[in-house]
């Protein structure tokens, strides 16, 4: 059972699917912390309206990229809401879309070290305390394009399947202690991050016939952080309409 | 770091191998690591409470030299008192 007054961290907490997250995650008990980088106004505005539910939420700005970030997010999560950080949420990501054949080492970079090395040390941060505890819950972000080609998402593919590879293993190294590592893949989610690759035709690839939602993904998330999902982990949840069958 | 004596380090090992699940009639200096049911991730919490109490880092490197209870004492002993 998850402890009173536990914290979940959520990494990327200014987007369309970490505010999602952050409040199925506060609705369900947790008290929230989100880190965020270059919006502090969306993440300002999903703790005001969490707390202003009755929730517990904390805003923390953190480059997750830097190396020392985990520890300092952990420590300033754990100052702000009092009680252990016991849940994760590896939602901060990154595009920089070009095809592999003129892909940059650059864009190449970020994509990767955003997206897969980032969640790897807020993982590897999070363990630590969460093996201790007995108990913990990780949730990466992952998505469809880890596992099905979108062209010009070269980058995006590897980290994203990079994300499922290590969820598995790292979910079952810890799984006697009562921690379990999951992985979300979202299909195409209405958000201001896929409204570009957002048309008609990719629509109508959907079994579903539609987009999904932020809040249908939160839903998985905070699924998989419950006390009901103990005996779920290393595994994937595809939420996709379909997509990935 | 003198103040940390070879008794106060066997006090800490000891109870964190009754943590992980084994019986305490198995346990002596004596007892090897994989006769007490003991892995990696074992080691690696052993490592990060021995770091937490006495603020000695052990690698994996000099974990896998160990193969006794008593070899872990008196390892983080030695490195708390040097």
């Amino acid at each position: 059972m998850r402890p009173d007054g536990a914290v979940v961290l959520v990494t990327g907490g200014s987007g369309g699917i970490s505010a999602a997250c952050a409040h199925a995650l506060a609705a369900d008990g947790w008290a929230v912390a989100l880190t965020y980088r270059s919006n502090p106004t969306g993440a300002a505005l999903t703790v005001e309206e969490i707390e202003s539910a009755g929730g517990r939420a904390h805003g923390i700005a953190v480059d997750i990229t830097d190396a020392a970030a985990p520890p300092k997010a952990f420590a300033a999560a754990q100052e702000a809401l009092g009680g252990p950080v016991l849940g994760l949420v590896n939602n901060a990501g990154v595009r920089a879309d070009d095809l592999a054949v003129s892909l940059s080492d650059d864009a190449w970079d970020l994509v990767v070290n955003t997206n897969l090395t980032a969640a790897f040390r807020f993982t590897r941060q999070a363990l630590n305390g969460m093996v201790r505890a007995r108990h913990g819950r990780v949730v990466n972000i992952s998505s469809i394009v880890g596992l099905r080609a979108s062209v010009g998402q070269s980058g995006y593919a590897a980290a994203k399947a990079g994300l499922i590879g290590f969820t598995r293993t790292a979910g079952a190294e810890v799984a006697r202690r009562g921690v379990t590592v999951n992985a979300v893949a979202p299909g195409l989610i209405a958000t201001a991050m896929t409204s570009d690759v957002v048309g008609e035709e990719k629509v109508r690839a959907i079994p579903a016939r539609r987009t999904g939602t932020p809040d249908e993904v939160a839903a998985g998330v905070a699924f998989l952080a419950s006390d009901a999902a103990s005996y779920i982990t290393a595994t994937t949840l595809f939420i996709d309409g379909g997509l990935s069958a | 770091m003198s103040t940390i004596s070879s008794e106060h380090v066997e006090q800490v090992v000891i109870k964190a191998i009754l943590d992980f699940g084994a019986e305490s009639d198995q346990i002596s200096r004596g007892a090897s690591f994989e006769a007490l049911d003991f892995d990696s991730l074992d080691l690696a919490e052993l490592a990060q409470i021995v770091d937490e109490e006495f603020g000695v880092e052990l690698k994996s490197g000099d974990l896998k030299n160990i193969k006794t209870v008593g070899q872990a004492i008196d390892l983080i002993a030695e490195r708390a008192a040097a």
